[in-house]
């Protein structure tokens, strides 16, 4: 059964003061807290098992070696990928983008043409527009609504035997639009474009999986899911893995080298050069395990109620307006109070121990489109309560009584 | 009076103040209150970009002192330009290049001058100094 009170003793950090007040952890979208079990799996690996991987004949090498390549298999399983050699362990969610564009540098030439959406992360434009400059590609929008839904029949008509790259967020991470990637993906495929979907936002909310997608390269952070930071993950389909040159050279990339020549080892370790980041990667692994003990099921389902409760009190607040208002949201909330600067309101709710994001969130198109400098972003976790969304409704309040 | 003196001042008035409300509160009714800068010279070249507020700042030489003009989108940003610009302007080039800005700890306003705060206000610091130093190769 889902304990929201038993879930919260699990993590330290919630019942810690800021500022001298209990602090309320609003700022989930941008990273989550870590629970106890996934802490001590870090102590358990630098205390019982550190070692350098793939390598070494001795005893804790093999035992470091098995841990991380389990945890290659929890991801694995997790996302429902066909084979545990196309999940790639890399840096986090930018590591991974950066590595498939780089890997297309090679595949795309003038002409071509790669379609991005207005709801992107700025980790999910820069990359594509230096890929552009690299190939001569060029760059398409997909546009966003009112709502910040993206505009999908124009989606239709960017779409073109040109289209060589789809880059889509499963969820954006300003406004929180969960968007229809399963359509997106069909619609590309029908051109014979490769689709990459950026999953930092969805994966700490909701089970994908990219067999039923049938998603080309899917890419996400442990630290947005209960996880270490410095530690992401690239799924790619096995084809294209395959066609996709190595990312960076180095140590445990290889299969042979001479002065020559050097060939490439098989998938994964092509793409992962040097010494990875070895704890990172087996805790990425005890965070998934963390969250499938409590369930994406009872976990969507309990954020959603918190949406809804928090949506209905924020909006109740005059002056108060709410950026993305599409119905397939996940527990997020933009907003800003009519005339204040949203630095203004984050730096009161700080002072109050309350934690929210303010800017532009990495998002400045999005910004743009609604003529704003940025938005208050209030993102909501599995271990939240209502008691602490009174504290935030309160807290907005008393910011806008100050700052008027 | 020295910026020395101004700084004494502030500090002064802010500890009549019991708890962190009451100096936000003077610092936003600061900000509100002053016209801090001429329309004309709020442009892009005399904008410091932070990540999250804005800040425009000028500068004038008048009778061997740097006379500031500065503004943000952001209330609290422009509280504490108000005190910034009170303590710096109308003061000598030299004076203003050898001023810390050790009173805004005492006043316990110190997080908006950390460089994560991303509010423009470091860099505004920095601007206001560089003037300075300009000014004073011209005196020279």
């Amino acid at each position: 059964m889902f304990n929201v009170q038993d879930i919260r003793k699990d993590f330290p950090i919630l019942s810690r003061k800021v500022n001298g007040k209990s602090l309320v952890y609003f700022d989930n979208a941008a990273t989550s807290q870590t629970p106890q079990q996934v802490i001590d799996a870090i102590i358990d690996y630098y205390a019982n098992y550190n070692a350098n991987i793939h390598r070494g004949v001795h005893t804790l090498s093999q035992e470091a070696t098995d841990l991380y390549e389990q945890a290659r298999q929890k991801i694995q399983a997790h996302f429902n990928a066909k084979f545990s050699h196309e999940i790639i362990l890399t840096s986090g969610t930018t590591d991974s983008i950066n590595l498939v564009a780089n890997g297309f540098s090679s595949l795309l030439k003038k002409g071509d043409e790669i379609i991005v959406s207005a709801l992107e992360h700025h980790s999910n434009i820069v990359p594509w527009q230096m890929l552009c400059e690299r190939t001569g590609a060029s760059l398409k929008v997909i546009p966003m609504n009112e709502e910040g839904e993206l505009v999908i029949t124009d989606f239709d008509n960017l779409l073109s035997k040109n289209t060589k790259l789809v880059f889509v967020n499963h969820i954006s991470n300003a406004l929180g639009t969960i968007n229809p990637i399963k359509y997106i993906i069909d619609k590309a495929h029908q051109v014979g474009a490769a689709v990459l979907i950026d999953g930092a936002q969805a994966c700490p909310h909701i089970k994908p999986d990219v067999q039923a997608l049938d998603v080309d390269f899917y890419v996400a952070s442990a630290h947005k899911m209960c996880g270490p930071t410095g530690v992401g993950m690239l799924y790619g389909k096995e084809d294209w893995l395959n066609k996709l040159p190595p990312y960076q050279g180095g140590g445990e990339m290889i299969a042979e080298v001479t002065f020559e020549k050097t060939t490439y080892a098989d998938l994964p370790h092509k793409f992962e050069a040097g010494t990875p980041n070895i704890a990172g990667g087996i805790v990425f692994g005890a965070a998934i395990d963390y969250m499938n003990r409590i369930g994406f099921d009872a976990i969507a389902a309990y954020e959603n109620d918190l949406l809804n409760y928090a949506t209905e009190k924020l909006l109740a607040i005059d002056g108060l307006k709410i950026y993305g208002t599409s119905k397939n949201k996940t527990s997020v909330i933009s907003f800003n109070l009519e005339d204040i600067h949203p630095y203004d309101v984050g730096t009161i709710l700080d002072k109050l121990g309350i934690a929210v994001r303010t800017g532009h969130h990495c998002a400045q198109p999005i910004m743009d489109f609604y003529c704003i400098p940025g938005t208050v972003r209030a993102s909501f976790s599995f271990y939240n309560t209502k008691e602490e969304i009174d504290t935030l409704v309160e807290g907005v309040k008393k910011a806008k009584m100050m700052l008027s | 009076m020295t910026i020395e003196d101004i700084q004494n001042e502030i500090i002064d008035e802010f500890s009549m103040f019991d708890d962190w409300e009451e100096r936000y509160q003077y610092m936003i009714d600061l900000g509100k209150d002053l016209p801090l800068i001429n329309d004309q010279y709020k442009t892009d070249s005399n904008i410091i970009k932070g990540c999250q507020s804005k800040v425009w700042v000028h500068a004038e030489m008048k009778d061997d002192k740097v006379e500031f003009t500065a503004d943000s989108d952001a209330i609290i940003t422009k509280g504490i330009i108000a005190i910034l610009i009170r303590t710096f302007s109308n003061q000598h080039p030299k004076d203003i290049i050898d001023a810390d800005t050790d009173f805004i700890d005492k006043i316990g306003l110190k997080e908006h001058l950390s460089p994560t705060r991303a509010n423009g206000l470091v860099s505004m610091v920095k601007q206001l100094k560089m003037y300075a130093i300009a000014y004073q190769t011209q005196l020279n």
